[in-house]
């Protein structure tokens, strides 16, 4: 940006500058805005200790996940094993910290694959139209035919359970709601005067696609896509859930709540504890994407 | 919509301006003709698609059939008989003729046609969501409405916070929760399952809804044992639906809320009940009726999880049995349903739209 203004002083110089301050106080106001939202606040707050309790794991945790103690199963909270044991003797608080490892692998690697894919789709759909647009909205519009789960079930179940099918069937199934979305925004962008502007100098729809309509439409996409890691969430808990993600041992959430759900009546502490976890992160995710959303999208409200 | 408006309308609403005329009827034939096409083409995509699932499973459907034991010429001949041998173009085609008969294979964890075991289970299903939307809009509405009112208000941000929580809230541990709750704790409802096992079989199944059946078979021990079974996975999988419908009421009211009639009722000196029931609800209906039923479609998603938790002899818990169990024939037709009966649901919301709608009408 800066190479390409000196270049060219003038009368495009000017603008740029323009546009870069104008970015800088919008950046400031949203944060003045995210402080005074202290639900999206804490929505952040939540995901950074998530991020870090995953990253020092073995720090945190006071036992081993894995390895089991059957002397030591079923043991209420207490002060040597705060959320108590499960059936095998493993310690739940531990479990649940390097659950988060879990969960972050599987947000983070879906999120990668989607947002791409998905803004890619809805781009070239969105700014070549006619029969591109056809066809790709054809497609996506089959995947969205089918509710979520019940699609990456299908997946799931035509891969094999495990932990990294379900993430190829959860991102198989999450991009169309995002290229959607591109889509729309392209549309409104493609046919802006500076647009036009911009082809009449002679840029290849390349350029036009990666230096002004991406740009333009990606903030769109990062809130949802923030949106979006809740159901991640919730989506990999459920399979794991129904013993189709993650596969035991494995400390996943969704995995513990399905192998306490036997002992559940007797020793609530079994399914109450990852269930807590698996909401509480889903609902920061939620509430950290609404904020972003109000920020970013001033239109909402 | 008087007839002078009409052609007005659908020469301006869909055609680009032409040099003649073309009749209306050829137009509304046209019209019709490329709807039921598009829809024809994604249920034969969406068939396309469920058909390309099963075929990129790793296992061997003909190896399932005959299983590890058999010899080479057996499992050769059962493996032609499938057509596995056949390019994936004519596979599909035969997939598709098959479905045309009304063939949809045989399941082969109970040795039944799929389409036999889906018909059985699928009332439980219904009569579970149909609970459940009901609970959901009677609770989400009201929610969502109070919360426009009062917006930025505590209670606004109550509502929020309840409806931000059912996004947020994986359905199966709230199911377990309440299980462990009002089930094992307090003991005030059924367990899992449609009724205690002493009642099981008791009425005849007619509807395959319970609580219609025994009903209809006069025996009322059954039908309260059966509503303390509901009761809990109906409301579990209603909040769900309630989150979005509040949270949809909410944006729905808060659009109408500041137009000029609205300001004109109060101005007019009604009551504001009145405005909001009688004036600015009575707006938002048509969008109302077409959100609950596309989110009774997208509770057929919550009834799979629901379904496991209470063992609910549903659609849901048929689907989970064949995913482990790894039947093609019968995850991919229980897919396909579920397609169709969402595809359905958001034309008859669309329809709805256009009934209730005349400013829709082209």
């Amino acid at each position: 940006m800066t190479h390409q203004a000196s270049q060219r002083p003038g009368a495009l110089a000017q603008p740029r500058s323009a546009k870069s301050s104008a970015m800088l106080a919008r950046i400031g106001s949203a944060l003045r805005h995210f402080l005074g939202n202290p639900l999206a606040a804490l929505g952040l707050a939540v995901i950074l200790l998530l991020v870090f309790v995953a990253a020092f794991a073995p720090w945190i945790a006071t036992h081993d996940p894995i390895t089991q103690n059957l002397g030591n199963a079923l043991k209420p909270p207490s002060a040597a094993n705060w959320f108590g044991t499960d059936e095998l003797g493993r310690d739940i608080y531990s479990r649940i910290v390097y659950g988060s490892r879990v969960t972050l692998y599987i947000v983070s690697l879906v999120t990668v694959v989607v947002g791409p894919i998905g803004l890619a789709v809805g781009v070239v759909s969105g700014y070549f139209g006619g029969l591109t647009d056809a066809i790709l909205m054809r497609i996506t519009d089959i995947f969205l035919s089918v509710p979520g789960l019940v699609l990456t079930l299908a997946f799931v179940a035509a891969l094999g359970p495990g932990l990294g099918n379900a993430v190829i069937a959860i991102a198989l199934t999450a991009w169309p709601p995002i290229a959607r979305l591109a889509r729309a925004e392209t549309m409104m962008i493609r046919s802006a005067d500076y647009i036009a502007a911009v082809q009449l100098q002679g840029a290849s729809s390349l350029r036009i696609i990666t230096r002004h309509v991406v740009p333009m439409c990606i903030l769109s996409v990062i809130v949802r896509l923030t949106l979006n890691m809740a159901t991640i969430i919730l989506t990999a808990a459920g399979l794991g859930f129904l013993g189709l993600g993650a596969q035991p041992p494995t400390p996943e959430w969704g995995v513990m709540t399905s192998t306490g759900r036997e002992y559940m009546l007797d020793h609530w502490w079994l399914v109450t504890m990852p269930g807590l976890a698996i909401l509480l992160v889903s609902l920061s995710f939620n509430l950290f994407g609404d904020g972003l959303r109000d920020i970013l999208d001033p239109r909402n409200e | 919509m008087t007839e002078a408006t009409k052609p007005l309308r659908a020469g301006t609403g869909t055609m680009r301006p032409g040099p003649s005329p073309i009749p209306i009827v050829y137009l509304k034939l046209w019209q019709a003709t490329k709807f039921v096409g598009g829809i024809a083409l994604t249920i034969l995509c969406l068939m396309a698609l469920t058909f390309f699932i099963g075929r990129v499973m790793p296992s061997d459907p003909a190896l399932h059939i005959v299983g590890q034991d058999a010899d080479q010429e057996t499992y050769r001949m059962v493996y032609e008989r499938l057509g596995l041998d056949q390019p994936i173009i004519v596979q599909f085609w035969r997939y598709l003729t098959q479905l045309a008969h009304g063939d949809f294979g045989v399941a082969l964890l109970t040795g039944r046609p799929v389409i036999d075991d889906i018909a059985r289970v699928f009332p439980a299903t219904v009569e579970l969501a149909t609970l459940s939307i009901i609970f959901g809009a009677g609770i989400g509405i009201p929610l969502g409405v109070v919360a426009a009112v009062n917006k930025g208000k505590w209670i606004d941000h109550l509502v929020r916070l309840v409806s931000l929580t059912g996004h947020s809230i994986p359905i199966f541990w709230l199911g377990m929760m309440g299980l462990l709750v009002f089930y094992g704790m307090l003991g005030w409802l059924g367990g899992p399952g449609e009724v205690d096992v002493f009642y099981n079989d008791m009425v005849e199944r007619r509807t395959g809804m319970l609580l219609i059946d025994s009903l209809i078979a006069g025996e009322m021990d059954v039908f309260w044992n059966a509503v303390s079974h509901i009761v809990l996975p109906a409301s579990v999988l209603g909040y769900s639906s309630m989150a979005y419908i509040s949270r949809m009421t909410r944006s729905f009211m808060l659009a109408q809320l500041n137009q000029e009639y609205a300001v004109t009722a109060r101005v007019k000196g009604l009551s504001e009940s009145k405005v909001i029931w009688r004036h600015v609800f009575r707006n938002i209906r048509v969008q109302l009726v077409t959100i609950v039923a596309l989110t009774y479609g997208s509770l057929l998603e919550g009834a799979v999880l629901v379904e496991k938790v209470f063992a609910w002899p549903g659609f849901g818990q048929y689907l989970t049995n064949n995913l482990l169990f790894g039947d093609m024939n019968a995850i991919m037709l229980c897919v396909t349903l579920v397609g169709i009966i969402f595809i359905g649901l958001n034309i008859l919301s669309d329809a709805l739209y256009r009934v209730f709608d005349p400013r829709t009408r082209t």
